[in-house]
């Protein structure tokens, strides 16, 4: 008896399919993430045999799983760099460029700042800053990944990714702790 | 190629009689009913023609409970075994209440040895009470009125709890409709209910916030529709914000303007219903008199006006545009790129709350629907939906899980496993490690929340992994598995990788209910007599059974011949025989076993039939066809 169908086994962007790029036609995807759930959603077997119900809570958690995945840029970088079997070494690899850490160190203190001013307005302004800053390192990301298959230096742009994605959570607790 | 049939799993080949399900709204202050009747949604009414049924239970010395109007009628004469907004207690511990000084009961610790935490009970004259059971007795009298009025057993039912309620009193909700004897088709989130209600009326398409003020929560949800998929964008809330604060501001005015303290629980009780009529009086009036006679014989009198109630009700207001806030956040939109905000819940009503709405979002909010009924007739269009009876336009429901979940790892921090606003279902996994040289035991300690200390969380559940082989620390691998169900529940497993050791919980949260009590509740429970609970427990396997041998047939019908070979065949075939030969005999265990190996027969043939649809729906013509 196996375990699971085949096409459970498969990777995330043939689940949608979409090409294994970093670029990809979001809008694409959000329709298909629909056309997938409303094949498997656990909503259309409730009435059904406990077998097909198991089967579509796997299929379901998958195909979130699968969106979540592809929808975050961040992510979906990771994962396409597991599909080339790069690791991203954001545990062990901590080397950065010392500039880099610098303008980080300057990030936190901006929101630090922010936070105990309680100043929402600057806040935005640091968000605003942040995600400009996030676009261009996914723009490298495509460049990188997609144009000249440099995988080893896309881990390091994802490496650096990290950072930001830290700095925006930050953000996000210090506008909770200003609404308190 | 029967490519339709694939495409819709839910369709049943064959005509099948229409499936009774209701939705029920179980609310802190009133309770619903409704269905779905000829295509169209209703909220089912008592024998006097109310729908709202007040969520009030009292008990009595002679052990009979009343419900409803009846108690709601009794609860200033008789505050202690009158239980009232009992939605506030489930899944809670006393501690999460607050302050119950003004509240009339009797509070009791739940005694639970093997516990630190457990959910509160009311001491009442019939007896200690969980909120769990006094909620079954709610949902009980909704089932019987159900049953009347349709005619026949209920299929399953939809209950509806606040977005923002947690594992505990989610697990505490469904706990509650066991005991009432009904079949949870699915826990279906308030604001995403109304949603239902409001966007099948209306064909609306765009993002909509629906902003749900009930007795005694508060929700607000973010959703995009489109081309008949709902989905939750992101969801936030207070579960424990509702009307019963406002009643309680101007009862706390009451005692300042009339230099009264430390009122009986009968005093208490009166001054809080005058509390609020008084706050229903405001939302058509500029002013009102509060009036009572308390039992010492003194007279109130005072008068409110609405400017007076708007200024000692303004931060309660103002608590429901933080959680707005968090949400767009989540979400990452702004208040003007909502299309539409929707009211519900009997809260909304007020005019400073409609103003705060208006002036956030910068339009006027929708009230077009009664605010008290939209949950329900939204749950009754789901519960119909699930039972399976379904009809021309199909659409889907795609929710979240409002809380993160976590695990405690060193120094009491909690590390988060599945974010807030994750679409459900959903699992991830973690792995962990040792931290002492032959260490062979781990523990896991699950909770819930958005804080960085455990302390600050929710605790869900606590297990222990055994038997990890001796290693030096750091070697094992162990691996931890959060799942949430469609109805926000949580499951978890834990695996060792090198032992394939596994040990599993379904989460019962430390304020929950074990299977063991609820099993001796539904004993003890005055709502059926036993043989009442015996005869109907064998009539519900013999459905599931003919269900199951229904749905089985027709799958077979359609793909055994393409996706089985003939030893798969023979092997289905002899279970669905086996289900046959027990339906002969009235013996309940024997169908319920000769059902789960069908079930279980069936897997394969199931995962096989999963992978076609699948890999069919991104081919050829679905895509258009959902376009339109």
């Amino acid at each position: 008896m196996r375990s699971l169908g085949s096409d459970f086994q498969q990777d995330f962007f043939s689940l949608f399919n979409l090409p294994a790029r970093f670029q990809i036609d979001i809008t694409l995807l959000e329709q298909h993430f629909r056309v997938l759930q409303t094949q498997v959603h656990p909503d259309k077997f409730t009435h059904l045999p406990e077998s097909e119900r198991r089967v579509s809570m796997q299929w379901a958690t998958r195909v979130n799983e699968g969106y979540q995945t592809l929808r975050k840029p961040i992510d979906r970088a990771r994962y396409l760099l597991t599909l080339h079997g790069v690791d991203t070494q954001e545990e062990t690899n901590t080397a950065m460029p010392v500039d880099f850490l610098m303008q980080q160190m300057e990030w936190r203190e901006g929101v630090e700042e922010a936070l105990q001013d309680k100043d929402s307005a600057v806040l935005d302004e640091l968000n605003q800053k942040l995600r400009q800053d996030v676009k261009s390192l996914q723009e490298q990301l495509e460049q990188l990944m997609d144009k000249q298959q440099d995988y080893p230096a896309a881990a390091g742009v994802v490496r650096k990714l990290k950072f930001f994605e830290k700095l925006v959570e930050e953000i996000d607790s210090a506008f909770d702790e200003i609404d308190d | 190629m029967a490519l339709l049939q694939i495409s819709e799993p839910g369709l049943s080949a064959a005509p099948h009689q229409h499936r009774f399900a209701v939705g029920i709204d179980l609310g802190t202050t009133n309770s619903l009913v409704a269905t779905v009747r000829n295509g169209v949604s209703l909220v089912l009414n008592n024998e006097s023609g109310h729908a709202l049924l007040p969520s009030v239970v009292r008990y009595t010395a002679e052990g009979s409970v009343q419900v409803g109007d009846a108690a709601q009628a009794l609860q200033s004469e008789d505050p202690v075994n009158t239980i009232v907004s009992v939605k506030r207690f489930m899944g809670r511990g006393l501690a999460d209440v607050g302050d119950v000084s003004n509240l009339p009961y009797r509070f009791v610790e739940a005694s639970s040895a093997d516990k630190t935490h457990g959910m509160l009970q009311l001491r009442t004259v019939a007896g200690v009470k969980s909120p769990v059971e006094v909620s079954a007795e709610i949902l009980n009298v909704l089932r019987l009125r159900a049953e009347q009025s349709l005619g026949g057993d209920l299929v399953g039912v939809v209950i509806t709890v606040p977005a923002y309620f947690d594992d505990a009193q989610r697990q505490a909700t469904k706990d509650a409709a066991k005991l009432a004897g009904l079949n949870v088709l699915r826990l279906l989130n308030e604001p995403t209910a109304a949603a239902i209600a409001y966007g099948l009326d209306n064909a609306s398409e765009g993002i909509y916030a629906v902003y749900d003020l009930g007795g005694g929560t508060f929700d607000i949800s973010i959703l995009k529709l489109s081309k008949g998929v709902f989905e939750v964008l992101a969801t936030n809330g207070d579960s424990a914000l509702g009307g019963d604060d406002f009643d309680h501001r101007i009862y706390c005015w009451l005692l300042e303007k009339n230099n009264l303290s430390a009122l009986g629980a009968h005093d208490t009780r009166l001054l809080l219903t005058r509390a609020r009529a008084a706050k229903e009086e405001l939302t058509d009036h500029i002013e009102t008199r509060i009036t009572a006679i308390l039992s010492n014989g003194e007279m109130i009198d005072t008068p409110l006006t609405q400017q007076d109630f708007y200024a000692m009700s303004k931060n309660l207001v103002g608590r429901t545009l933080q959680p707005i806030r968090r949400a767009l956040r989540d979400a990452e939109l702004a208040a003007d790129e909502i299309k539409g905000v929707v009211m519900v819940g009997g809260s909304t009503r007020m005019p400073q709350v409609q103003r705060a709405v208006a002036d956030f979002f910068k339009q006027e909010p929708l009230t077009n629907l009664d605010p008290d009924k939209v949950v329900a007739l939204g749950a009754a269009i789901q519960a119909n939906v699930l039972a399976g009876n379904r009809n021309e336009e199909d659409w889907l429901l795609l929710d979240v899980s409002p809380l993160s979940l976590g695990i405690e790892i060193m120094g009491g921090l909690t590390e988060k496993i599945i974010p807030r606003n994750s679409t459900i279902p959903t699992a991830r996994a973690q792995e962990f490690t040792t931290y002492k040289d032959g260490q062979t035991a781990m523990s896991v300690h699950v909770v819930q929340g958005e804080r960085e200390l455990v302390s600050d969380c929710r605790s869900l559940a606590r297990f222990e992994l055994r038997g990890i082989p001796p290693m030096v620390a750091g070697a094992a691998r162990i691996r931890v598995t959060y799942q949430i169900d469609a109805d926000g529940l949580l499951s978890v497993s834990a695996r060792e990788q090198s032992s394939d050791l596994e040990s599993h919980i379904v989460v019962k949260p430390s304020y929950g209910l074990s299977d063991d009590e609820v099993a001796r509740m539904l004993q003890d429970s005055t709502l059926y007599a036993r043989d009442d609970m015996q005869s109907r427990a064998l009539r519900e396997q013999q459905v599931e059974a003919q269900q199951l041998l229904e749905a089985v047939g027709n799958a077979m019908e359609q793909d055994g011949e393409t996706l089985l070979n003939e030893e798969a065949r023979a092997c289905i075939h002899a279970a669905i025989d086996v289900v046959r030969d027990t339906l002969q005999n009235n013996d309940q265990l024997a169908i319920k076993r000769a059902v789960a190996k069908l079930n279980e027969a069936t897997l394969p043939f199931a995962q096989a039939r999963m992978d076609k649809s699948v890999s069919h729906a991104l081919t050829g013509h679905n895509i258009s066809e959902l376009d339109n």
